[in-house]
C-alpha cells in the first residue's frame, strides 16, 4: 500500500498556492466531458457537488436521506472556526493551525491542517455570500464566540443551528445546480459498493431505497462524503442513519483505513435515560462558554443541587485546569467527567452525570441574554428531560460524538485507490486524535468547496481512463454481490431483531473501546464481537422484502459492516500502545490522569490495508513529522 | 421511579402509493413517560418483529428537532400536541395511561404516500431549485465583514432561516399550502443584502413552481404557523404575497 503523502515541498505558509500553481488543469469547455459521483450531501458533499457543477463538470449526487438537506451536519449547533482575528484578540492562521495540530494531540499532518487554517477565512466569505444569516454584533458586524481547546474567539454562528445554516447554504448553491441541469440529485439511495477498475475507482452500486432496485453508476472519479461511524456504539449523537457502509465497502475494495480507533466522546450530551433510548443527545459545547461545570465535593451526596452550598461543589474543570477552565478540549473534560463519576461523586438518577450550571451566568448577564445566547438550546434540554435549565443546572455526560478516523487520504483528499476521493468526516486528515470543537464545519466546507476542485482537476487531467459503460463485468459482479447480501439478510428469518444485535454489539464498543480501553478489554472486545457477528448471520430478523421501501433492511445492512468495522476499531486501538486526544488507553497515563503519548514509537497514522474474509487486517504507517509546531505535551492547565 | 403506561395506537398503514390503506390499532403496554414518541414507536416496531408482523415504516433521522424527516400526523395535529416540537421531540410524558393515539401521514396531493408513515417530498426541493438560493459560485473574495448587516435585519433572517423543511405547514393547511415554506425562504433571502439582486425573479419563480407541484392557496386559516415546530410566523405569508405583488407591479 503506498502511502505518499504529496505533500508540496517548501515552506508551511506557500505548500498550496505553489501546489494550486503546479496542478495540472482541465480546459473549461472539457470539463463537461467528465462526469463525477458524489456521494453524500453534508457539507463536505454538497459543497463539493455544487463547486464542481459550476465549474462545469457533470455530477451525479446520491443521499440515503429523503432530501439532501437532511444530511447530519444539518445538526451541528455551536460554530464554525476561522482566523479571521476580526476580535482583534491575536488570533492568525498559524495560530489557527497550532491550536488544531495541538488540540489533536500532534497525530495530523501538518500540511494538511495549515491548509485548512488558511481556507478558513474564505469560508467564512463564501458562507456570508450565499447569505447564511450568522450572528451579528449592533454595528451590523459578524459576532464570535469562544470554543475549547482555544484562547481566541474565532467561532462564527447562527444561533445554536450553525450546521443547519451552513447546510443551508450548500444544499442551495446544490439545488441552484440540480436546477441549472448540471447536478442529477439521487435522493432515497443508498451507496453499496465501490466499483475499482484495472485499480481505480470508476464507480459505486446503490440501492434505491423505495424501489429496492440495485444498480451501478461509472463515472471518471467518485467522491466519497458520507460522514463518520460514531453510530457502531449504538448510542451517539449521530443520526440515526449514519453509518460507514460507503467508506467500509471501499475499504474492502482496497481503500486504506486511518486510525479507525480515534474516536471523539463529546462531553456535554444529556444522560441516558433508559434502556429504549435510541440516540443521545448533544447539548452545544458553546454552553461552557457560560456554564460551570460541577459535582459534590462529596461522594454519594443526594442533596438537590440547589441545596449544596458554594463551599461543597467541585468546579473540577476550573480547578484543574485555571488557563482553560470550562473550555478545556472535549477529550480532557470528557475524561475529567469519567473521573469524577467513577470516584462515584456522579449525579442524578444513574448517577453517571455531571451538573453544567448557569446559575452564575443569568445572575451575571440577566436572563435575557443568557436566553438569546442559548435559548433553543434549554428548550431543548426542557423538552427532553422536563427540567427547566434556567432554574436547576443541566445534567449532563459524556457520548460518542465524531470519528476522526476514516478513509486515508494524501494531500490532494485521494485515497488509495486511484480517483476515489474522500472528503469531510468520512477521511481521516485534519484532526489527529481529537477534534476541537466548531473545526468539523470548517473542514467540510474546506474539503468540498476549496480543495477538491482544484484536485480533483489535477486528478483528471492526468488520468488515463478508457471509457466503460455500467455493461462491465465488473460493474456486474459487484452488482450481483450486494443482490446476494441482501437475498441473504431477508432469508435468514431469526428471532432477534437488528437493533439489538446493534445494541449489544455498541455496549462492548463503548465498554473495551470508549473512553476508557486497555489491552486486556480490547481483546475481550475482539472476542465477543466475532461471536455477536456469527449470530447475527444465524439469527436476524429482518422483515419485509426488497422490492419495497424497507427500512430494517438498509438498517441490517450497515449493522452488517459495524460488526466488522467495529473489529478493525478494537485492533488499532490495541496496536496503539500510548494515549493519545480521544484515545485514552488506560496503561499509559501521566500521575494526575492525563493522555501519556510514546512518540517515539507512535507519531504516525495508522493505515489498515484489508486483507479478505477472515484474514488478519495489514497495519502500514504514514509517519507524522512536525517541523513547525514543536511537539510537547499537551497542557491545558 | 418513571412511570409507564398502556396506550391503543391507531396507526394509518399502507403498503405502497399504489396500494389503498386504512387505519390499523395496536395496544402497547409498558411505555415509560421519559421515552420520546419514537423510541415509543420503536418499541412497537419490535414487538411487530417479534410477532412476525410487518413494523410500521416512519421518516425519521437526527431525532434532535433539525434536521426536519419526521413527518406524522398525530391526533390530527402535525408533530403533535406540543408547540414548536417535532415528533422527535415530543415525550411520552404528554399522555397518561390509557390514552388513545392516533397517527398518520403528511397528507397532501404534493406529498405522496410511499408506504405507511413515509411520503415524498421532493416537490419542496423543487422549489427551492426553482429560486431558493443567491447565484454565487465558490471563490467569492469579498471580506465578510465588507457589508455590515444590522442586528435586527440579520436576527429576522435568522428567523426565518430556521425552517427545518418538513412540510408540516403543507400537512396542516386545508388547501395543502406550501406558502409558509416559500415565504420562509423568500424572508430569509429579502431581509440580507446579498438576496436583492434577484429579489424579483426568486419570488416569481418559486411561486410559479409551488403552483406546478400542486400546492393549494393560503386562505388565512392560518394553521400552518401554529403546527410549525420552529415556529415560523405568519408574517412570511404577508410577505411573501408583498413580493410576489412587487414583482409583479416592477416586472420588466
Amino acid at each position: 500500500m503506498d502511502l505518499n503523502a504529496k505533500i508540496p515541498d517548501g515552506p508551511i505558509e506557500g505548500k498550496w498556492d505553489r501546489h494550486r500553481f503546479e496542478m495540472k488543469l482541465v480546459n473549461p469547455a472539457n470539463k463537461r466531458k467528465y462526469n463525477i459521483l458524489v456521494v453524500g450531501t453534508g457539507l463536505a458533499g454538497a459543497s463539493a457537488a455544487a463547486s464542481l457543477a459550476e465549474l462545469g463538470y457533470n455530477v451525479d449526487c446520491f443521499c440515503f436521506q429523503d432530501s439532501p438537506r437532511r444530511a447530519h451536519s444539518i445538526a451541528a449547533q455551536g460554530g464554525i472556526n476561522a482566523a479571521k482575528n476580526y476580535q482583534n484578540d491575536g488570533d492568525s492562521i498559524y495560530r489557527l493551525f497550532y491550536d488544531t495540530v495541538k488540540g489533536g494531540d500532534f497525530r495530523a499532518r501538518e500540511a494538511n491542517v495549515y491548509r485548512l487554517a488558511q481556507i478558513s477565512v474564505n469560508i467564512i466569505d463564501q458562507c456570508v455570500a450565499q447569505g447564511v444569516p450568522f450572528a451579528r454584533e449592533y454595528g451590523g458586524l459578524l459576532s464570535n464566540r469562544s470554543f475549547g481547546g482555544a484562547q481566541v474567539s474565532r467561532t462564527f454562528y447562527a444561533r445554536g443551528q450553525t450546521g443547519q445554516q451552513l447546510l443551508l447554504g450548500a444544499y442551495q448553491a446544490l439545488e441552484r445546480q440540480i436546477g441549472a441541469g448540471k447536478v442529477k440529485m439521487y435522493p432515497r439511495h443508498e451507496m453499496l459498493d465501490l466499483v475499482v477498475i484495472d485499480g481505480v475507482a470508476r464507480g459505486i452500486i446503490t440501492r434505491n431505497l423505495v424501489t429496492g432496485e440495485t444498480r451501478g453508476w461509472v463515472g471518471d472519479a467518485v467522491v466519497l462524503a458520507t460522514g463518520g461511524y460514531g453510530n457502531v456504539f449504538y448510542l451517539s449523537t449521530n443520526a440515526k442513519g449514519s453509518n460507514v457502509t460507503a467508506t467500509f465497502r471501499a475499504y474492502k475494495r482496497g481503500a486504506g483505513f486511518g486510525n479507525p480507533c480515534f474516536t471523539q466522546i463529546h462531553p456535554t450530551c444529556i444522560p441516558v435515560s433508559g434502556d429504549y433510548q435510541s440516540k443521545l443527545t448533544l447539548m452545544s459545547e458553546s454552553l461552557r462558554n457560560d456554564g460551570r461545570v460541577w459535582v459534590p465535593k462529596q461522594k454519594g451526596d443526594a442533596r438537590r443541587p440547589e441545596q449544596i452550598p458554594e463551599e461543597e461543589r467541585d468546579y473540577y474543570l476550573e480547578r484543574r485546569y485555571p488557563s482553560f477552565g470550562n473550555l478545556v478540549p472535549r477529550d480532557v473534560a470528557s475524561r475529567a467527567a469519567k473521573a469524577v463519576c467513577d470516584e462515584g461523586r456522579g449525579v442524578g438518577p444513574s448517577k453517571m452525570a455531571v451538573y453544567l450550571d448557569f446559575g452564575d451566568a443569568v445572575r451575571r448577564l440577566g436572563q435575557n441574554v443568557v436566553a438569546d445566547r442559548y435559548g433553543n438550546l434549554f428548550e431543548m434540554y426542557e423538552r427532553i428531560t422536563g427540567e427547566d435549565p434556567y432554574k436547576t443546572p443541566m445534567r449532563i455526560f459524556p457520548a460518542v460524538h465524531y470519528t476522526m478516523g476514516g478513509l486515508w487520504v494524501d494531500y490532494n483528499l485521494m485515497s488509495t485507490i486511484p480517483g476515489l476521493h474522500v472528503l469531510g468526516e468520512a477521511n481521516f486528515s485534519d484532526h489527529g486524535a481529537n477534534r476541537l470543537g466548531a473545526s468539523a464545519l470548517m473542514q467540510g466546507l474546506a474539503d468540498g468547496y476549496f480543495i477538491i476542485p482544484y484536485t480533483i482537476g489535477n486528478y483528471l487531467a492526468q488520468a488515463k481512463l478508457p471509457k466503460i459503460g455500467v455493461e462491465h463485468p465488473e460493474v456486474q459482479r459487484c452488482l450481483a454481490g450486494v443482490r446476494a447480501q441482501t437475498t441473504r439478510l431477508l432469508g435468514i428469518k431469526g428471532r432477534t431483531t437488528v437493533d439489538e444485535f446493534h445494541r449489544e454489539l455498541g455496549l462492548v464498543m463503548w465498554d473495551y473501546c470508549g473512553m476508557g480501553r486497555t489491552a486486556e478489554g480490547l481483546k475481550t472486545a475482539l472476542q465477543r464481537i466475532p461471536e455477536i457477528r456469527a449470530r447475527f448471520w444465524s439469527d436476524v430478523a429482518v422483515p419485509g422484502n426488497n422490492e419495497e421501501l424497507n427500512p430494517w433492511l438498509e438498517k441490517a445492512g450497515r449493522v452488517a459492516d459495524f460488526l466488522e468495522f467495529g473489529e478493525l476499531m478494537c485492533l488499532d486501538a490495541l496496536e496503539r500502545n500510548e494515549s493519545c486526544g480521544g484515545h485514552f488507553r488506560e496503561e499509559y497515563q501521566t500521575p494526575d490522569g492525563e493522555a501519556l503519548r510514546d512518540d517515539a514509537n507512535y507519531s504516525y497514522a495508522a493505515v489498515w490495508e484489508y486483507t479478505g474474509e477472515g484474514s488478519a487486517p495489514r497495519l502500514h504507517k504514514e509517519p507524522l513529522e512536525f517541523k513547525n509546531v514543536k511537539l510537547a505535551t499537551r497542557s491545558y492547565a | 421511579m418513571s412511570k409507564t403506561m398502556t396506550l391503543t395506537l391507531q396507526i394509518w398503514r399502507q403498503r405502497s402509493a399504489n396500494t389503498p390503506g386504512s387505519m390499523q390499532t395496536y395496544k402497547l403496554e409498558g411505555v415509560n413517560e421519559h421515552m420520546s414518541f419514537l423510541e415509543m414507536l420503536d418499541v412497537l416496531n419490535a414487538k411487530l418483529t417479534k410477532e412476525g408482523q410487518d413494523p410500521v415504516a416512519f421518516d425519521h433521522d437526527c431525532r434532535e428537532g433539525i434536521c426536519g424527516s419526521c413527518s406524522m400526523v398525530i391526533d390530527g395535529r402535525p408533530h403533535g400536541p406540543r408547540k414548536g416540537t417535532t415528533a422527535c421531540q415530543l415525550h411520552m410524558r404528554t399522555y397518561k395511561d390509557g390514552d388513545t393515539i392516533t397517527i398518520e401521514p403528511w397528507r397532501a396531493k404534493a406529498f405522496p404516500v410511499i408506504k405507511d408513515l413515509v411520503v415524498d417530498r421532493a416537490s419542496l426541493d423543487r422549489v427551492v431549485a426553482a429560486g431558493g438560493f443567491v447565484s454565487v459560485n465558490t471563490g467569492v473574495t469579498v471580506d465578510a465583514n465588507a457589508t455590515p448587516i444590522g442586528k435586527k435585519d440579520a436576527d429576522e433572517a435568522m428567523d426565518y432561516a430556521a425552517c427545518i423543511g418538513c412540510g408540516a405547514c403543507v400537512a396542516a393547511c386545508p388547501n395543502a399550502s406550501a406558502m409558509l415554506f416559500t415565504g420562509a425562504k423568500v424572508g430569509h433571502l429579502v431581509k440580507l443584502p446579498q438576496g436583492q439582486v434577484e429579489r424579483r425573479g426568486r419570488v416569481l419563480r418559486m411561486v410559479e413552481q409551488m403552483d406546478r407541484e400542486g400546492f393549494g392557496a393560503c386562505t388565512n386559516h392560518r394553521e400552518c404557523s401554529e403546527a410549525c415546530p420552529k415556529e415560523i410566523s405568519f408574517d412570511a405569508i404577508e410577505l411573501l404575497n408583498r413580493e410576489y405583488m412587487r414583482a409583479h407591479v416592477t416586472g420588466e
